[in-house]
């Protein structure tokens, strides 16, 4: 039989999903255990033991200059930052978006200037957004709209123009004004599709957003990350990035449910 | 009772001529059956009649007043594929013409209005055989469903024509007698005027009253781009078919199920 249609039972494929995690975490703990026999003062691969150690000191031990818990306040602002950024994105491009994709004089006006506008790479942004916002929290999140928003609007736009010609006939005869049609027909049909899109945006935006915590903040968790790289702390910046991972995967997880339950219809995988 | 009338219509693209030409009166209650080989201009001629496009020259009368040039609620419209909403369920397909017709800003209905308004999705619902399907989404229907839910919901925004663009066109076979016999009985209850456009010759003539064939007069290659389709035949069905039901009933409710109308002979 051929190996493409040979298919691995539950259990296997369970076993198979988990041996790269397994492996890649086995291949740490021997490393460092290999590391740190010959030199306990090691700080390149640190021990599960270490490591929490070091996150115990970040999230139950109140910092001796703020009072505050820091992992939990850099989860919080980070949180926030990135909310605050794909929020404003998500906004701008459900709109925007919509309207480029559904009228004609609208896309116009911003399919162009948003095409063209895309093609800056984000980050080359960042200082001049530090000079004209200032260093808190707006130029954060304006790198993260600035990053994410353009794709997601031609994202939503393209969802806009895919709806087949048909239905958008088949509802003019059934009476609809172009307000109808937006709420009634457009909206319901590209929603999905802006959760899809917000999922791939997610990743972009994580990216920017610990950029510009390593660039310019006193807070955060990419901050945290680079403060302590001066330290070569590996025992806290792998937690970090486990964390950041970890959320990433999280916020995918629940974006990939909200679509198959608000949108029993949809079929993302279904071909035009 | 709508007539419609096409005046000396011709479309061109650029340089290709489609249709020259085109002089028809649509009576009041006729089922027309647009035929003719593929390119011919079938499809163009009803999509002006929908006004997705525009004639080159020439004019569409509908009751004596020229048509909108944009689709609107006067002419219903069944395609032969995405003819339903994927979104809505077999019941909100159906209501949703009512619920652009007197909802407004809001789109929705609530109370007693949304309460007649399913009342009469149902009756049409039942009349297309699909009473037991209501809270299904389209994905889950078959075929020839989807296209019988399709009718339901173009009529009931009451058009003053229906228009078909190949709408049985990819059901089979057995489907496609069924969904026939149904169609019959909905025009002959609604009293509607229907255009319908097919490429299948015995279904042209087995629904239509009058069935119109276009061609290209002269097909030359050199001649071809300048010389678009016309009339060719115009052709009255015999026997010639009632165009209200004879029991004079009037309640669409009335209608028996589809699936007993598959096993009735026609006439």
């Amino acid at each position: 039989m051929r190996i493409i249609n040979r298919h691995p039972n539950r259990v296997l494929y369970y076993f198979l999903a988990a041996l790269p995690f397994v492996a890649l975490a086995a291949a740490y703990l021997l490393g460092s255990q290999a590391r740190l026999s010959i030199n306990p003062a090691d700080k390149l691969l640190p021990s599960l033991t270490q490591m929490g150690n070091a996150m115990y000191e970040l999230m139950f031990v109140p910092d001796k200059r703020t009072g505050t818990y820091l992992f939990w306040s850099d989860t919080g602002i980070s949180l926030w930052r990135i909310g605050c950024g794909m929020g404003l994105s998500v906004a701008v491009a459900l709109v925007l978006g919509v309207a480029a994709g559904f009228i004609p004089w609208v896309r116009a006006l911003v399919q162009p200037f948003v095409s063209a506008f895309s093609l800056i790479p984000p980050i080359t942004v960042l200082p001049i957004l530090f000079i004209i916002v200032g260093l808190d929290e707006a130029s954060k999140i304006a790198l993260i709209f600035v990053g994410t928003a353009p794709v997601m609007l031609r994202a939503v736009a393209l969802g806009v123009e895919d709806i087949p010609r048909e239905l958008i006939i088949k509802a003019q005869t059934l009476g609809a004004s172009t307000w109808q049609m937006i709420t009634r027909v457009v909206l319901p049909q590209v929603l999905p599709k802006l959760i899809t899109a917000i999922r791939f945006a997610l990743i972009p935006a994580w990216i920017f957003l610990v950029s510009a915590e390593a660039i310019a903040a006193v807070s955060g968790l990419g901050y945290r990350i680079f403060l302590v790289r001066r330290f070569m702390s590996m025992d806290v910046i792998l937690p970090y990035v486990f964390w950041i991972t970890l959320l990433a995967w999280m916020m995918d997880m629940f974006l990939a449910q909200l679509q198959k339950r608000a949108f029993p219809w949809f079929q993302p995988e279904k071909a035009s | 009772m709508t007539t419609v009338v096409l005046e000396k219509i011709w479309k061109e693209y650029g340089d290709q001529v489609v249709l020259e030409n085109i002089d028809l009166t649509i009576e009041s209650g006729s089922f027309v059956a647009l035929v003719g080989p593929s390119g011919c201009g079938k499809t163009t001629l009803l999509k002006m009649l929908l006004g997705e496009e525009k004639p080159t020259s020439g004019s569409i009368l509908m009751d004596g007043t020229p048509l909108k040039p944009e689709p609107d609620w006067d002419r219903g419209v069944v395609f032969q594929r995405y003819s339903v909403f994927p979104h809505l369920t077999v019941l909100g397909n159906v209501l949703i013409g009512r619920e652009f017709e007197k909802a407004g800003f809001v789109g929705r209905l609530f109370g007693d209005n949304r309460k007649a308004a399913i009342e009469d999705a149902r009756a049409l619902l039942a009349a297309v055989g699909l009473s037991q399907h209501e809270n299904k989404y389209p994905a889950a229907l078959s075929g020839g469903m989807q296209q019988r839910l399709a009718l339901a919901q173009a009529l009931m925004r009451r058009p003053k024509v229906l228009l078909l663009d190949e709408p049985f066109g990819a059901l089979d076979p057995g489907i496609r007698s069924e969904v026939h016999a149904l169609m019959t009985e909905l025009w002959l209850e609604q009293g509607i005027t229907v255009v319908m456009v097919t490429h299948d010759l015995s279904e042209a003539f087995r629904l239509g009253t009058r069935v119109i064939a276009l061609e290209r007069r002269r097909n030359r290659p050199e001649e071809a781009e300048r010389y678009g389709s016309t009339i060719a035949h115009d052709i009255e069905v015999w026997p010639p078919k009632p165009n209200k039901k004879p029991s004079g009933s009037a309640v669409i409710s009335a209608l028996p199920p589809a699936s007993e109308l598959a096993a009735q002979p026609l006439n």
